[in-house]
């Protein structure tokens, strides 16, 4: 692989306080994929995500968006730079209506000229939303919420979209809608990075993934190679 | 208990220091100290678990005025007067803790009602003048003639009492850090939830060490009182002396016996130096300094004066209570 | 007892007039708890550095009043900065009665510096206006002007909060701190912006008490308690429930001074406080 990769990790290693959570991660991610990060609980996926958004810092390691070093970058420019995370269990604000949520995630300053336009999208991707845009967030079901976090991440605009479990919690239809969607924002082509335990529904998605145990890439792959894979089989996709 | 012979013979080498002869000024200063020092253990006694009090001027101010009212109304010697009024106020601590550890009133809201609690005795001081003289302060009545039924001694002879006080609130701090109630309440400040569900009793532990506080509070108030044979609702209750008590156990710290004393002997010392470095020719430099060491005291030196002088293998239960544990996203 | 007795629905009106001015300090103080979650115990202090901003203006320099206001305000803000950077930022990951105590260490040096510089002496602005006679009922000409700018400050704030992405962003970072820079938030930033109105409302709220209440070093106290009251009653960090607490314990001061003494009143709302809190503990208006 060469030219630039629109994330790329190497060496990576974070954690908090005396814990350590990755050991040298490396994983690229080139522009307009969908990468997947699979693992069990406590493997690190999210710990890797909030390394990517800057909300951790890793200890050692290089972190880099295009040209970007990212390590050098606050964590609330990010958006500014395209990049957005919609965080595990979705994190809306509960006591804010919709908009106001879609609101919030277009405070980038390049982002608010843009505002109408861009809620406009959303609701025409979601148009759920439109239907409660004046209704306080904490008040709708888990997969309207996480639609709700999905179209808050995509008003700053992002090249690149982080998702962190966003099957978690939520009913298997209501998966199978989640998933449809973001197989819909990578048609417009949007770069996505995806944490999930759900890897079967995962790898549907996904173009390649990766493999995440204790803190290491045990493997990582197509994802069609991953699927056939006997061992991955069996360890996460239930298979035999 | 190899502790109890050198604690006896430093008791009586304090207890000595009036026959050395010492300017009277000293000894004033030291009683004023040793009182506040006893206050600020009280408070400690709850401050290292992370219940923090805004109110313990209510406590000193019931001890007080609960003192002088039955000598001044009804002739009660304050002999039985403290301890009645020191009853009175463990019983205040107790009627506004229970609810509030019942119902979860913590950190900032429980600071807030106590501070609450603190301004209703001084209002209530000040509004109720015909009998409390209002915010011009009283006098309990003097009586010569049976000076020792009154409580009323020359400064060595109340030296003695103030020791002997402050003694009792130096032992209560050893009896509690030995007691399963240091333990449950520092599970406690760590984690209420996790506390109660390992069978601790929440509610209750907590309104045990408030009422003891709350007593040697009021227990310091009352003498204070006596002492100075005067009281006034700004001095003997209120916010200003509740927060005297707070800077006093901050300043010395508050993880070992003594550093509340320590604190109380800095702060007073700080405000003498004050007072006659500045004189009376510039009102308001002494508050000022006061305030600004009590910032600077939070900001660099949080665990106090003691903290300077504790070894790291010596960390008292609390140490790392009350900490925010910043909210992150995910795990 | 007729509850027609003009003096008694002159006190109920002073109530919620005396609510009205309660309610900024109650406003300001809760928008920096809620953003920063730090309690400013010292905020009644600033009022009073305020008052005697205006006070030293109007009446030494002989400025126009209005220009007096205008000053204090921005002043008022850059002290709500200073005290954040200066004092707050430092501890912000400290226990919360380090920074409570911090805070309350400012409270002794802006009292100590006050008397330091104005002296003890009491200070009035010597600005009155006439009263308004409606059905035999009197209602002070300052009060009821003061009640109507600390609406239009309110109002002002709401509209802030409600409109504005920097309002928008300060609601949501109330609940949800660490999220908020994945939404392009930088934290710091609106711990400023909430410290600097948090100063600028202490800034009103001492134009609007000057004008009914001299000014002296200590006079924080005498109307800080009542308001870290109101704020635990409305529920901390809640805005709405603290502006309605303000009014009701407004009126519970003035109807309470109708019958008995001001000083009783005041035991009478710090019992009602005490009890409001056994009863919703975190606030009137706690869901």
């Amino acid at each position: 692989m060469n030219g630039s990769a629109t994330l790329e990790l190497s060496g990576i290693q974070a954690g908090y306080g005396d814990f350590q959570a990755l050991f040298g991660v490396a994983l690229r991610v080139e522009p307009g994929e969908a990468v997947g990060v699979v693992g069990p609980n406590g493997a690190g996926k999210t710990t890797l995500l909030r390394v990517i958004s800057g909300l951790l810092r890793p200890k050692v390691g290089t972190l880099r968006y295009g040209d970007q070093d990212l390590t050098k970058v606050p964590a609330h420019l990010l958006p500014e730079l395209g990049i957005a995370h919609v965080p595990e269990n979705r994190r809306l604000f509960p006591h804010l209506t919709v908009e106001e949520n879609l609101k919030v995630g277009a405070y980038a300053k390049s982002a608010r000229a843009e505002f109408a336009k861009r809620r406009d999208r959303v609701y025409d991707l979601f148009p759920r939303m439109a239907q409660r845009r004046h209704q306080l967030a904490g008040t709708m079901s888990g997969g309207e919420q996480q639609m709700c976090a999905i179209g808050r991440a995509l008003m700053c605009a992002p090249k690149l979209l982080l998702l962190d479990e966003p099957s978690a919690g939520l009913a298997p239809l209501v998966v199978q809608q989640v998933f449809d969607l973001v197989r819909r924002i990578r048609q417009e082509g949007l770069t996505v990075l995806i944490v999930e335990q759900n890897v079967a529904q995962v790898l549907r998605v996904v173009d390649r993934a990766y493999v995440l145990e204790t803190g290491r890439v045990a493997a990582e792959g197509k994802s069609a190679e991953l699927s056939a894979d006997p061992v991955l089989r069996r360890s996460y996709l239930g298979m035999h | 208990m190899n502790k109890i012979l050198p604690s006896i013979l430093v008791l009586a080498l304090l207890a000595g220091l009036p026959l050395l002869s010492l300017p009277e000024y000293l000894l004033h200063l030291l009683i004023t100290a040793f009182l506040l020092g006893l206050a600020c253990t009280g408070w400690a006694m709850m401050g290292r678990f992370g219940q923090v009090s805004f109110g313990h001027g209510a406590f000193t101010g019931i001890g007080a005025y609960g003192m002088a009212m039955m000598w001044n109304l009804y002739g009660v010697s304050p002999w039985i007067g403290i301890p009645i009024s020191v009853v009175l106020a463990a019983a205040a601590g107790a009627l506004l803790g229970w609810p509030c550890f019942r119902l979860r009133v913590v950190g900032h809201y429980f600071a807030l009602v106590t501070l609450a609690a603190g301004e209703i005795v001084r209002i209530f001081v000040t509004a109720a003048r015909e009998i409390t003289g209002g915010s011009l302060g009283m006098t309990p009545h003097l009586a010569p003639e049976a000076a020792f039924s009154a409580m009323q001694f020359s400064k060595s002879g109340f030296w003695w009492i103030t020791l002997g006080a402050w003694a009792i609130g130096i032992l209560v701090w050893h009896l509690q850090n030995r007691s399963m109630s240091a333990q449950a309440l520092s599970a406690i400040s760590e984690d209420e939830d996790a506390a109660a569900s390992i069978g601790i009793r929440v509610a209750w532990e907590k309104l045990k060490v408030t009422v003891v506080s709350a007593a040697l509070a009021a227990l310091a108030g009352a003498l204070m009182a006596q002492y100075r044979l005067y009281l006034n609702p700004e001095t003997s209750a209120g916010l200003g002396i509740s927060l005297q008590i707070v800077f006093g156990a901050i300043a010395g710290g508050m993880y070992g016996p003594l550093g509340p004393t320590i604190g109380a002997l800095f702060t007073i010392g700080l405000e003498e130096v004050l007072r006659v470095f500045f004189g009376t020719g510039l009102i308001g430099a002494a508050p000022l300094i006061y305030g600004l060491l009590l910032v600077l005291f939070v900001l660099f030196m949080p665990r106090g004066l003691m903290g300077l002088f504790e070894s790291r293998r010596h960390l008292g239960p609390g140490k790392s209570s009350s900490t925010k544990t910043p909210q992150r996203v995910g795990t | 007892m007729n509850i027609f007795d003009p003096f008694l629905i002159e006190a109920l009106i002073n109530g919620i007039l005396l609510g009205g001015v309660f309610a900024l300090p109650v406003l300001g103080l809760n928008l920096v708890f809620g953003v920063v979650d730090v309690v400013w115990l010292c905020y009644a202090e600033l009022v009073m550095v305020g008052m005697y901003i205006v006070w030293y203006l109007y009446n030494q320099m002989g400025w126009p009043l209005w220009m007096a206001f205008a000053v204090c305000l921005p002043c008022l803000a850059v002290l709500g900065v200073l005290l954040h950077v200066l004092v707050v930022r430092p501890l912000l990951t400290a226990p919360p009665i380090n920074q409570v105590l911090a805070t309350g260490g400012v409270l002794f040096v802006l009292q100590g510096g006050a008397t330091l510089v104005f002296s003890t002496e009491f200070r009035s602005l010597g600005v009155d206006m006439p009263p308004m006679e409606v059905w035999e009922v009197f209602i002070s000409g300052t009060k009821l002007s003061a009640f109507i700018a600390a609406l239009v400050g309110a109002a002002l704030l709401w509209l802030f909060l409600k409109y504005t992405y920097v309002g928008t962003a300060i609601r949501a970072i109330a609940r949800d701190r660490e999220v908020m820079p994945l939404m392009g938030v930088d934290p710091r930033r609106i711990y400023l912006i909430a410290s600097a109105i948090g100063g600028s409302l202490a800034g009103l709220a001492a134009c609007l008490l000057l004008v009914q209440l001299d000014v002296h070093p200590f006079v924080g106290l005498s109307f800080g308690p009542i308001t870290f009251m109101i704020c635990v009653m409305g529920g901390l960090g809640n805005m709405l429930g603290g502006f309605l607490a303000a009014f009701l314990m407004g009126v519970i001061i003035s109807v309470g001074g109708f019958w008995g003494t001001t000083e009783w009143s005041y035991v009478f709302a710090f019992l009602f406080f005490i009890i409001m809190m056994f009863v919703r503990p975190r606030g009137l208006f706690a869901r």
